[in-house]
């Protein structure tokens, strides 16, 4: 395969998993909004998608309705969903001749709803039913890459696109929202505010499922230790990792060639499998997320090289 | 149904019978409700949307892709005709091979003064790093797509060679793929011959070229300047129906004395390239300085026979309209035959006696610009309003040699399918030759063009054209 073709899928799926994550984190920032009004949710969202610069650079206050059309539509953010799904569909078309009809045509038809649902600034009205549709979209596309195409490279190198962005996106979450999680001494174990952990599960699709497994009862280091280290969520670190690791084990079986990004994958993979939730908070939940986010950087310009995206 | 005795109607002869090959077409169509079929009509726009069957507008940022018209009513061509004109177009290949491989070496056409030593010397599309180059096999052409246009039920006629990157391949082979879906009892009915096998004709046809230094992978690639060319789509089609690369120069280095593409795992070879980039930005290194799109040094790969070029660099001094007049000769002098296709009289305008004729009669002839194409830069004499002929004569008074003028021909019309039922339309006719030492190889089909605009005569999808599905009839 060619390295740009790798490099064209890889971005295709990340930006098509940005994507879905931001249409998240503005249902959950609108979610709140609607519960709890007056709080600064809205500026703490713009901090998790990473665009707080880019906004304030064009914005004089933190206006929901301006957010909202920033994170959706801004075309002086390179991460909006609008671009992300125009990017999605561009390198789709980069990589056309490696991916199936059906996988195209998702990407298409996802580019020509979004494109479409956003011609114009979205009313508040029709807000739900958007961010339904650009999740549901992604979706679509993921489900046709597993529904009809071969395991070989250009699986791995979608894959591999899809969780880097993923297990990218939740550690900002959690960065975000960590002094919310920070431990004090009286807070530790101690029940948390509603408000604030289902801000962090919803934005993740994770209340259910961590109220499920925890009977509701919701802790800082509860919810940390989930996204962090539970190897069955999955939008959570540790599985997200776990498949980075297995499909450039995948390359490496197809290729027969080991690569140093390898490396890198494994030792993270590994520090997720043994360290523990306690010890994180004793070192400083933001250092370790913070440590991350720099090794998830690092591990994916190595893929770049490794595999020859790029001259 | 409205008629022009002067343009020949393919569907009626202009008779008031369907000729024979569209009368099973006929009996079909008087079957169907108007309303359904224009529904059909509009769901093969949303079905060519989806799958992203688009071109790009040069100039035109902000509507970047954009949809070619499909009309659902098929072009028939008989197996006679089709059997004629296939005939013709192999002479025509041929001819224009054997011409390419004489004018970059012995010159012998020059030498018997068939064809005059300027006109060569001083073509810009003549390119002197090609002299004393023999590709694989003598083959220059690997795919031409010869332009055809009708005047009559035995009168074909040439209109252009394209011998350098005809495009407009992907559009024969979905526009099949779009009937067949759209109306498959259509297809029981009248037995229509195949096209599909296009991509893997072409591919068996550009493995039987490969270079003296071929790598043991035999790896070809199609070679496009990127998603932003117009006919990107078509490159992306081509490469993923023939199961190759698509390659642009940026993932490609000379290496050892071949071409190599960067993969995941390294450099790797690539023996041989279905190029849809222009000569002139082939090869920054020997031709343009300035051009990203190719690949620098490749030239001197190839003429060390480290790769096969498809088609080869300098075809463009056979289809260069100021040759065109000279084809019949050209055809006579390799095959020893009459040119079988007829070539349009054309006025070549650097001759003095011709440009006063022309400039005499600029409302009756359509004028061309020598390198031009795709529609821009023509006259349609005609159709043009004074301004525009005046303001083309003063173009034309100034630089003479840049064109030729040919009299407006009576391209034959076929019905179009519009609110009120069938419609008569003008079309021409590209199919696509392929020729390798296996043979010339001729797709029954083709790219059909159709004005859409009522009388006009201009079917360049850039200038608002659309195309048709175009069917060989089994039998007669």
């Amino acid at each position: 395969m060619l390295g740009k073709t790798a490099g064209g899928l890889f971005w295709m799926f990340r930006y098509l998993e940005r994507s879905e994550n931001t249409a998240r984190l503005i249902e959950t920032g609108f979610r709140i909004a609607l519960t709890h009004p007056g709080g600064d949710e809205w500026q703490s969202v713009l901090q998790t998608a990473a665009v707080a610069d880019a906004y304030h650079a064009a914005h004089d206050g933190v206006e929901q309705s301006d957010v909202i059309d920033f994170l959706l539509r801004g075309e002086a953010n390179p991460s909006s969903v609008l671009n992300c799904i125009s990017g999605a569909r561009q390198n789709a078309r980069l990589v056309r001749t490696s991916i199936t009809r059906e996988v195209w045509e998702a990407v298409n038809d996802t580019y020509m709803k979004v494109k479409a649902a956003l011609s114009r600034k979205v009313r508040d009205r029709d807000l739900p039913e958007v961010l339904a549709m650009i999740r549901q979209q992604a979706a679509l596309v993921r489900g046709e890459l597993h529904g009809s195409m071969l395991r070989n490279d250009v699986f791995d190198f979608a894959r591999l696109g899809t969780f880097l962005e993923r297990a990218d996106n939740t550690a900002r979450i959690l960065d975000v929202k960590y002094y919310v999680l920070l431990p004090s001494v009286t807070q530790v174990g101690s029940s948390l505010d509603n408000v604030q952990w289902e801000t962090i599960l919803r934005s993740v699709s994770g209340k259910r499922a961590y109220a499920w497994l925890n009977q509701g009862y919701a802790t800082p280091m509860g919810i940390a230790d989930f996204l962090i280290f539970d190897p069955r969520m999955p939008r959570g670190l540790r599985y997200s990792m776990t498949k980075i690791r297995s499909n450039l084990d995948m390359l490496e079986r197809s290729y027969a060639e080991r690569n140093p990004c390898q490396d890198t994958a494994e030792q993270l993979d590994r520090q997720l499998q043994v360290n523990r939730i306690e010890q994180v908070f004793d070192d400083g939940l933001h250092e370790f997320l913070t440590c991350f986010l720099n090794d998830i950087g690092r591990l994916g310009r190595e893929i770049e090289t490794d595999y020859r995206f790029l001259e | 149904m409205s008629d022009d005795n002067r343009f020949f109607n393919e569907l009626n002869g202009n008779g008031d019978l369907p000729r024979s090959p569209y009368r099973g077409f006929t009996e079909w169509f008087d079957g169907e409700d108007l309303k359904d079929l224009r529904r059909k009509s509009d769901e093969a726009e949303s079905f060519f949307r989806r799958t992203g069957i688009t071109f790009n507008v040069y100039g035109q940022a902000e509507a970047d892709e954009r949809l070619i018209p499909f009309d659902i009513v098929p072009r028939i061509i008989s197996a006679r005709e089709w059997a004629r004109l296939t005939k013709g177009i192999e002479q025509r290949v041929r001819a224009i091979n054997a011409f390419l491989h004489d004018i970059y070496h012995r010159q012998e056409i020059l030498r018997a003064g068939r064809v005059p030593v300027d006109l060569i010397a001083r073509n810009e599309a003549f390119l002197p790093q090609m002299i004393g180059v023999s590709p694989p096999g003598s083959i220059y052409t690997h795919i031409t797509g010869i332009d055809l246009v009708r005047t009559g039920e035995n009168d074909f006629y040439v209109l252009e060679d394209n011998a350098r990157t005809p495009s407009g391949v992907s559009y024969m082979l979905e526009n099949r793929e779009t009937m067949l879906q759209m109306f498959p009892e259509l297809f029981g009915k009248v037995k229509v011959r195949p096209v599909s096998n296009y991509p893997m004709t072409l591919r068996r046809s550009l493995a039987a070229c490969m270079p003296l230094n071929a790598s043991g992978d035999k790896s070809i690639a199609v070679l496009t300047p990127g998603i932003h060319n117009s006919a990107y789509f078509e490159h992306a089609f081509l490469a993923d129906n023939m199961g190759v690369e698509l390659v642009e120069g940026s993932d490609l280095r000379v290496q050892g004395g071949k071409i190599c593409m960067r993969t995941t795992r390294g450099y790797r070879p690539v023996d041989v390239i279905y190029r849809r980039v222009d000569d002139d930005f082939l090869d920054p290194l020997n031709f343009n300085l300035d051009s990203l799109l190719g690949v620098p040094g490749i030239f001197d790969v190839y003429r060390a026979g480290g790769i096969t070029i498809a088609n080869a660099p300098g075809t463009g001094i056979a289809d260069d309209k100021a040759i065109y007049s000279y084809m019949p000769d050209i055809v006579e002098f390799y095959t020893g035959e009459k040119a079988i296709l007829k070539n349009v009289p054309t006025w070549r305008c650097s001759d003095a006696e011709s440009l006063t004729y022309v400039l005499d009669h600029l409302s009756e002839l359509v004028v061309k610009e020598v390198h031009g194409s795709g529609g821009y830069g023509m006259l349609v004499g005609p159709a043009a309003s004074k301004k525009e002929i005046s303001a083309f004569r003063q173009k034309l008074e100034a630089k003479p040699g840049n064109y030729i003028a040919q009299p407006t021909l009576a391209l034959s019309t076929v019905p179009i399918l519009t609110k009120a039922g069938l419609a008569p339309r003008h079309v021409d006719l590209r199919p696509f030759a392929l020729y390798s030492p296996r043979g010339v190889e001729i797709t029954p089909g083709g790219l059909t063009r159709v004005a859409l605009k009522a009388g006009s005569l201009v079917v360049n999808s850039s200038q608002g054209g659309g195309t048709k599905d175009t069917w060989v009839l089994e039998d007669d």
